[in-house]
């Protein structure tokens, strides 16, 4: 019997389960499951309601970055200077609080100082055509050095007269869910929502797909990707605020290294470093794998010490699991 | 009435003469072959009329209208389209999410503008039909054979009221079926009246698609005729220049 063109052309590929199954970000989320599951059998201490609540707070401030990350690695960029970027707000809503103005003043400031780093990446990345690599490494050294400046080195630990404020913002819960959960629950659907369904959306995933053709196409790419740059340095900056309620005190080593730990969970959620993949549950899923990783050595009574290697080779069991199945697809 | 009216269009870069007083006139639903040896001036004719950057000299009038492009943007708003080489297409993206890159359909009111998925699938689906290629709207473009990727850009042209579509290479480095349904979806276009420019190394192809062929050799216009008054040799003895002229 001929297929007629119509039955061809509306014929779909995929079913649901079948999608599903061909996503990384769905092993990854099982992975994260089974681990919980045998952790509630292996151990008594992992499935109460304290060790939950810290597990979840803790892996919330790399997840609220790792979406900032996920936006900048689909469009095929990267942006090593989170974690300098994290410190320098941090520092500077610590710094303008015991100056003895308000939180919002605090925050604000903070979020202009992020806003601040992310046009400068994204001016000398997507303007003046210099590699995301290169850029951002310089910011990770320049940001960083503003907050030893800023701070002259000295740990900000008093806050002013909206200590209290800030302390329950960062530390503190809503309904029994610590606040920065909460805050990564809210990007999370807010990035989700602007990846599918909104023209910016698709066009970072284009950018990170082909970039000259968006260029060809009549696609913004060059205000796209300072647009892209900014809000990764935004997420950090919220991340620092949130981190310096939490800590109570903001010193100047805060977030060192931490751009590693949120490239780790970005890959590990299933977007792509060559860019035009990614998606922002993903981010969530591979930053919560980390840190219930992390958590289970501990509560096992493994040496600390082994978390580098058990998240290292997640990393590249991830990955290569992505690669295994495109091979056989390829066949 | 023509189309495209070029009138003795001269390009330098520096002191180099890239195209010289090359005069050209296409109507609506003519399929010219555009051909000449590597370096000959075809790509800086193409750019010309695409808008990549304007002429040195001369004059360009599309539907009796004469034009000045600066930009790609302003020949596309005057109708012209161009089909890129390597296809300028996203392999991460869909058939229907390629087709409208760069030209999202959004429905609901601002500031709640989202994508309007289902038009999008539907209209990519119908200009699929209508160049009667088997390509799904919804499926990735990586998984694509050339024909279908073909399909794709040249869908794009389709959704603007193109009335001149250039189209560089849109053969090369495809399978011999994948070629056939090339040149049908060229046909397809010239029997909706859209003028198309190809530009080929192929001499199989455009004696099959053409009407009319134009050679450049070293920035000059060699040859301007019927496809019928015309044969594969003359051909490549002007692309050549063993032979001056005809």
């Amino acid at each position: 019997m001929a297929v007629s063109l119509d039955d061809t052309i509306n014929h779909q590929t995929h079913s649901t389960l079948s999608w599903l199954l061909s996503r990384q970000t769905f092993w990854v989320f099982l992975a994260a499951v089974l681990a919980c599951i045998a952790l509630t059998f292996m151990t008594d201490t992992f499935a109460t309601k304290n060790n939950l609540f810290n597990v979840t707070r803790n892996f919330a401030f790399v997840g609220i970055v790792a979406i900032g990350m996920t936006v900048v690695i689909i469009s095929g960029g990267i942006d090593l200077s989170v974690g300098s970027t994290l410190c320098l707000s941090a520092i500077v809503t610590g710094l303008v609080m015991s100056a003895g103005y308000p939180l919002a003043v605090g925050i604000a400031a903070a979020l202009v100082a992020a806003i601040l780093v992310g046009v400068v990446n994204g001016v000398l990345i997507a303007y003046v055509g210099m590699p995301p690599f290169v850029v951002t490494l310089g910011m990770l050294s320049v940001a960083r050095s503003m907050a030893l400046v800023l701070s002259n080195n000295k740990m900000v630990y008093q806050f002013g007269p909206d200590q209290a404020l800030l302390l329950q913002l960062g530390g503190g819960t809503t309904f029994g869910i610590a606040n920065p959960l909460i805050a990564l629950a809210v990007m999370a659907v807010i990035a989700g929502f602007v990846f599918r369904w909104t023209g910016w959306g698709r066009h970072i995933f284009a950018i990170g797909g082909n970039e000259q053709a968006a260029i060809l196409t009549g696609v913004p790419v060059r205000r796209i990707k300072v647009g892209v740059y900014v809000i990764s340095a935004l997420t950090a900056g919220i991340a620092g605020v949130l981190m310096t309620g939490w800590l109570g005190s903001v010193t100047t080593n805060l977030g060192t290294g931490m751009e590693l730990t949120v490239i780790a969970a970005t890959v590990i959620g299933g977007a792509n470093l060559a860019g035009g993949t990614g998606t922002a549950f993903g981010a969530v899923v591979g930053a919560a794998l980390i840190e219930v990783i992390r958590n289970s050595l501990i509560l096992l009574g493994i040496s600390t010490f082994w978390q580098g290697a058990f998240v290292g080779s997640f990393i590249v069991i991830a990955v290569a699991f992505d690669r295994i199945r495109s091979f056989r697809q390829s066949d | 009435m023509s189309v495209l009216e070029l009138k003795e269009i001269s390009k330098h870069f520096g002191a180099i003469q890239a195209l010289n007083d090359v005069s050209l006139t296409i109507e609506p639903g003519g399929v010219v072959g555009l051909m000449g040896d590597n370096g000959a001036g075809k790509s800086t004719l193409v750019k010309i009329i695409a808008g990549n950057f304007p002429p040195s000299h001369g004059s360009m009038r599309v539907q009796d209208r004469e034009v000045h492009f600066h930009k790609p943007v302003e020949a596309r708003e005057s109708g012209i389209e161009v089909v890129y080489q390597d296809l300028a297409l996203c392999n991460n993206l869909t058939a229907a999410a390629n087709v409208f890159l760069g030209r999202e359909l959004r429905r609901g009111v601002w500031p709640f503008r989202i994508l309007d998925y289902a038009t999008m699938y539907k209209r990519a689906g119908d200009l699929f039909k209508e160049l009667k290629s088997e390509t799904r709207p919804r499926d990735l473009v990586k998984q694509m054979s050339g024909g279908q990727r073909q399909a794709v850009a040249i869908a794009r042209t389709r959704l603007s009221d193109a009335r001149i579509v250039l189209m560089d290479e849109p053969t090369a480095a495809i399978s011999v079926r994948q070629v056939a349904e090339v040149l049908n979806l060229i046909r397809r276009l010239r029997d909706q009246g859209i003028a198309v420019i190809l530009i080929s190394h192929r001499m199989p192809d455009v004696f099959s698609v053409c009407d009319k062929i134009v050679v450049l050799r070293r920035g000059t216009k060699v040859a301007d005729k019927q496809i019928s008054d015309s044969s594969p040799e003359e051909v490549t003895a002007l692309i050549t220049g063993a032979l001056e002229r005809a």
